[in-house]
Parts: structure tokens; sequence; C-alpha cells
């Protein structure tokens, strides 16, 4: 069986840009690559769960973060996963000037179009990942 | 009389982006944090808990807080108790939807209207709960220290 791109995002819950690397790790994992990636919890990933280990340890995974402290990447890195992909949405925003990501509990339309956009930034890795597999 | 910092309760999410008992964990705290009792709660960022944020775990250290978990492996207690206290309450998704009979809930992305109404009742008990804990005295809070040390 094939082994899916495990995508973790951010897990924060107080701010837009947390929010939108959250939807960003739902677009990419149930409208855009949903046959090869798998979503999956920061939490459990860092309080160390074994079969979430299991999945990520050796292989490739992306990373959504809504900030600068990356505790989506660090917790993939600090999980051993072999190959990570980061995707920074406080980075996205500045390739997409005039987008004004509002709300936490339900994004604005702006904030849903930087979750896409975010999203399409690890298509490439995770195509590159599906074609070796 | 000096400007002491109010004691307020920490609201900590599992935020289980895989499951729908995580999103009802997430929008339960915000529904909390910005109308049931915005001005006696904060939220905590489980993630920057769990990757070393002191801010995160000094809070938990001296406040009250509540856990918030989607299922049994209630990664939300867990750490709060491993990196700081044990929480004051605990509140498990999944029990209280088994208890009131919730069915299907939706997804992790978008929640059902048994979703929504769940997010509701696990709002409400967060209120009740903070209500409990800044009634009663808890953990010794920083303020509390300064002033029995007088």
């Amino acid at each position: 069986m094939k082994r899916k791109v495990v995508v973790v995002p951010c897990s924060g819950i107080g701010k837009a840009l947390g929010a939108a690397a959250r939807e960003a790790a739902y677009v990419l994992t149930e409208d855009l690559r949903p046959e090869c990636t798998k979503i999956t919890a920061l939490g459990l990933l860092v309080l160390g769960d074994p079969e979430t280990r299991r999945e990520v340890e050796g292989g490739a995974a992306v990373a959504i973060d809504g900030c600068k402290l990356e505790c989506a990447a660090k917790g993939l890195e600090a999980s051993g996963a072999g190959r990570v992909h980061k995707v920074a949405v406080f980075d996205v925003i500045r390739r997409h000037r005039g987008l004004k990501p509002e709300g936490v509990t339900d994004l604005n339309e702006d904030g849903l179009r930087l979750a896409r956009a975010a999203a399409e930034e690890a298509l490439k890795f995770v195509d590159e990942e599906a074609a070796d597999a | 009389m000096p400007d002491l910092p109010k004691k307020k309760v920490g609201l900590i999410a599992c935020s289980g982006e895989e499951m729908a008992e995580g999103t009802v964990t997430r929008r339960a705290v915000r529904k909390v944090l910005e109308t049931l009792r915005p001005d006696e709660t904060v939220t905590l960022c489980l993630p920057l808990f769990l990757a070393g944020g002191e801010g995160e775990r000094t809070f938990a250290r001296y406040y009250p807080t509540i856990a918030v978990d989607g299922c049994e492996k209630r990664c939300a207690a867990l750490a709060t108790e491993k990196y700081s206290a044990r929480p004051a309450a605990s509140i498990v998704v999944r029990e209280v939807g088994k208890e009131i009979g919730c069915a299907s809930l939706g997804t992790g992305r978008r929640l059902s209207e048994e979703g929504r109404r769940l997010t509701g009742i696990i709002a409400e008990r967060i209120a009740v709960k903070t209500d409990e804990l800044l009634r009663k005295p808890s953990r010794p809070s920083p303020h509390r220290t300064r002033r029995e040390g007088r």
C-alpha cells in the first residue's frame, strides 16, 4: 500500500493565519490531493502517540504553519519525518498582497483564498512524492 | 491598592484536525472566549505549549486551566499535566456526545447540525466550570503568593 504524505497544520486557535493554515490542510487533503495525502493532528504527534509516529517516521510530510514559531515543522522534524516541505502562511500572504484574512472560528473570503494559495504551494512536493512512491 | 492581575481560567483545546470532535473543542473554546466568558478566560495554544512556550506553561502552572479534548487520548489534558500542572477540569467531547446521544458530528472541516449542537453544549459546560473555578480557591497564583508573603 502506498504511504500517504502526512499533512500537519498549525493547531493554533488565536489568529486568522493559524485558521488559514488549518483550512489549507483541509484543501490539500480533501480537495486537491485526497488520494495521496492525510491530515494528522500536531498534538498527537508532539505527545508521541505511537500510531502517529509510525505514520510520520521516515516518510514525506507537509508542515503548514501560521506563525514564525513554526510548531508544525518543528514537530515533524522532531518526530523523525524523512522529508518535510514547509509552507509558511505568513510568507504566502506576502506573495498575495491585498488579501486580508480575518476570523478564527470562520475565515472570511480572503482567508479562504489564502488557504487555497497555501495548499497549492505544497502541490509540487506532494506530486513528486506520490510519483516516487 | 495595587493593580493586581485578574485571575482568569486558561482554556486548552486539543484542536485535533483529523476528527470532528477536535473541531468541536476548537469552536467551543472560541465561543466561550468570544461570547460566553470573554473577561474570565484566555486560550492557551496547545502547539506552543508543547513546543516550549514559556508564557503558556507559566500561566498553566499558576492559574486554573480547563483541558478540552476531542477523544480519549486526551492530548490537551496530558500535555498540560506533563509541562505545567494538572488541569483543574477536563472535558472530553466524545464522552459528552455519548452521554447526550449525539450521533454524527460531521467532519473535521465541517460540522453537522448535531456537531454544532454539541459545540454549544460543550461551550456551556466550559462556562459553568469556569464559574466554579473562579469561585473556589485553586492553585496559588503569583499575586496570592505575594499577599501571603506579607
